[in-house]
């Protein structure tokens, strides 16, 4: 069990390696650098910049050494726990990022949180009761979320948010509480806000999570000791949940894995159209004006989520589950 | 009695026997017809199809065409009757800036009402990329029709929403086919070489697919999509996102003809195969691809829808098609904040072609799965 562990662990770091080189290619995929979409900037205002000037500039970003001197020392930065500078904000990467990161984690978890609470139920309720008119609706409901993109689904809300309740969801904060120091008020207007986005991050991983709950669950419910439980007389309702469901559960905690990267992911374009402070806009605004440590940190960091998150799950499994093999994957 | 129970027997006994003879082909096509939201699925598919064939019949407008006077023009309603007598028309609509806001105004003018004709003649297009036209589905009688009908509204170019809806078409529903053919090529080989020979290579593949699977996709293709090249053609621009999007794709079609190779290398078919001297590919190609074909088209079509949205949501942040191209996302990228969503909803309508695009292709790939495997209970 422990080899178990130290191999999925040494895995990991494997993979954040190979993310962080990736992470880095990406930044140096796009002609130019930093300081050629400066210049076009300036120039765009009416500043001339010489040559020199370029290069000085180069010089002092060290944007001018070779690639892999480049990344060898970004990575000690990042071994160190600093991120880099920002050319854009002219601010190391970490200051910027960081209440912006723990909003992605809020949301992300707020969202994995919203998914555990509607499947559950709903899972087991739509295979007590399968084929019934409720296990229908919730089928239906299950696949509308599964295919609409998550970001369309945001669109459409504030649209009738706006449209029938006058309101405007967008955003994590009200105006006042925008830039106030965090405080018990603070909180709960964070959490009055913050079920929107859940709503929207959560809709196609409650929707698969149900189909699977639901087909678990039924595939218990149909074995010989259910039969027998029920022969003895035991109430319908302690007959389900003390055992079937715990078996069925199982999903539940591999889908930390899963549903995490996928909520973290898709929570970028989300976070765009619904203005919400996570990492998503600083993401694609660095990305596009090749701030180059900016995106490469955000690329790494939501890379290290996804690989943790998937070290939890994996690890989770195997303590609930006393069938899975340690050996072989 | 007895006459009645043998005819009943008989008549068993002829759909048994046509059961019997029929090909896996056939199997499977029956199959397909009874999961009832598959076949409706795999009609509007078609529908959706036809449009992007016959984009330009459909349109009223060329979709780039672009005029500041009637920028964000609200919809336009088709009025079948006048009175009691049919007669398609729309209103005529004029407008003016408000000396206050500077936003355009418009005005619907009741008494002037514009024919609406069938087949009537329009801009210049080739039917099919053949046939040189001027004729379309919808027209005006009397005004031009780019400058009086606006099913879906105006961007705040001015331009037709309902064409350049149907041209957008074209390329999210081309993007999805071409994405997954490319993924297919990859999947296969790939996941067949994996499957196939095992041992060492299998390992390699294996651990690539799962650190490629363990990268967060979304901001993967938003870096690489960010580094393609402004100056690029509408056309390489395509290639690359469709390529950008299928170099992630392909992990799950190589896992499933991973499985399914894996499945088959031990069937006697196979060995007998190997032992009459067919060459590697011959076996791949002639004996064990058959017999999964089914499969992989359904998880094909399962693939397609993904690959819709990843277009989509790349264009939609502007990463993705740059205009001229229009595809959804390109479109939806007029709607992306509460300003435009509150003042000029219609340009949200984008939305709905997607959600029933992935919704058919999720029903219509579920339907080709149970039906893929016919001697399954």
């Amino acid at each position: 069990m422990l080899a178990y562990f130290i191999r999925r662990i040494f895995f990991a770091f494997g993979t954040l390696w190979v993310v962080s080189v990736i992470a880095f290619a990406i930044i140096q995929l796009p002609a130019g650098d930093y300081i050629t979409s400066y210049i076009t900037g300036l120039e765009a205002l009416g500043d001339l910049v010489s040559e020199e000037e370029a290069e000085t500039l180069r010089e002092e970003y060290g944007l001018n050494r070779p690639i892999y001197v480049q990344y060898s020392k970004w990575m000690l930065q990042v071994v160190r726990g600093e991120f880099g500078l920002s050319m854009e904000y002219q601010l190391p990467v970490g200051d910027i990022i960081g209440e912006r990161l723990l909003m992605t984690i809020i949301v992300a978890l707020a969202a994995v949180f919203f998914v555990w609470v509607m499947a559950l139920p709903i899972g087991i309720y739509s295979a007590v009761k399968q084929y019934s008119v409720g296990d229908y609706t919730f089928t239906f409901v299950g696949f509308l979320g599964l295919a609409v993109p998550n970001f369309l689904l945001a669109l459409v809300l504030l649209y009738f948010s706006f449209r029938y309740f006058d309101a405007n969801v967008a955003g994590l904060f009200s105006p006042e509480y925008f830039r106030a120091p965090w405080s018990i008020g603070r909180i709960i207007d964070l959490l009055k806000h913050l079920w929107i986005p859940a709503i929207v991050l959560g809709t196609a991983g409650t929707a698969a999570l149900i189909r699977i709950m639901r087909a678990n669950l039924l595939d218990e419910l149909r074995k010989p000791y259910v039969v027998a439980a029920r022969a003895r007389g035991m109430s319908e309702w302690k007959l389900v949940l003390k055992y079937p469901v715990r078996v069925a559960l199982n999903p539940f905690a591999s889908t930390i894995g899963y549903i995490l990267p996928y909520i973290v992911s898709g929570s970028i374009i989300v976070s765009v159209v619904l203005s919400l402070p996570t990492v998503g806009p600083l993401l694609l605004r660095s990305l596009l004006s090749q701030d180059m440590f900016l995106a490469g940190t955000i690329i790494l960091l939501i890379g290290a989520m996804t690989v943790v998150g998937t070290l939890i799950s994996d690890v989770i499994l195997v303590l609930i589950d006393p069938r899975i093999r340690f050996s072989g994957r | 009695m007895v006459d009645e129970a043998e005819a009943i027997e008989a008549r068993a006994d002829a759909a048994d026997e046509r059961v019997y003879v029929a090909s896996q082909w056939q199997l499977m096509w029956w199959r397909f017809r009874k999961h009832k939201p598959a076949m409706i699925a795999g009609v509007v598919m078609l529908g959706f199809y036809v449009i992007a064939l016959l984009a330009p019949f459909f349109a009223t407008t060329e979709p780039t065409l672009s005029e500041g006077d009637r920028s964000l023009m609200p919809p336009q309603r088709i009025h079948w009757f006048d009175g009691w007598k049919p007669s398609p028309h729309v209103f005529a609509v004029s407008g003016e800036r408000d000396q206050v806001t500077f936003k355009r105004v418009y005005e619907v003018d009741r008494d002037q009402k514009i024919p609406v004709r069938f087949l009537g003649r329009g801009f210049e297009y080739k039917f099919l990329w053949l046939i040189p036209t001027d004729r379309h589905l919808l027209g005006a009688k009397g005004a031009k029709t780019e400058e009086s009908i606006f099913l879906l509204g105006t961007d705040l170019q001015g331009r037709d929403v309902y064409s350049r809806l149907l041209f957008a078409t074209r390329i999210s529903m081309s993007i999805g086919l071409v994405g997954v053919s490319l993924s297919l090529v990859l999947g296969i080989l790939l996941g067949g070489m994996s499957g196939f020979y095992g041992g060492y290579v299998d390992t390699v593949i294996q651990r690539a697919i799962e650190i490629l699977r363990s990268i967060p996709t979304i901001p993967l293709w938003m870096g690489l999509a960010a580094a393609l090249p402004q100056d690029w053609s509408v056309l390489r621009v395509y290639f690359a996102i469709t390529l950008i999007i299928s170099v992630l794709g392909w992990t799950e079609l190589a896992r499933v003809v991973r499985g399914r190779f894996l499945a088959l290398r031990e069937e006697d078919f196979v060995m007998a195969a190997m032992l009459s001297g067919a060459s590697h590919t011959r076996t791949i190609f002639r004996h064990m691809v058959p017999s999964f074909y089914s499969h992989i088209i359904a998880v094909s079509t399962l693939a397609i829808p993904e690959m819709i949205i990843s277009e989509t949501a790349l264009s939609f942040l502007g990463l993705g098609l740059q205009p001229p191209a229009v595809s959804y996302g390109v479109l939806l990228q007029a709607a992306q904040n509460i300003q435009a969503i509150a003042l000029t909803p219609w340009l949200m309508i984008p939305a709905f072609p997607v959600i029933i695009v992935v919704l058919a292709f999720n029903f219509l790939g579920d339907g080709l799965r149970d039906a893929a495997d016919p001697y399954s209970q």
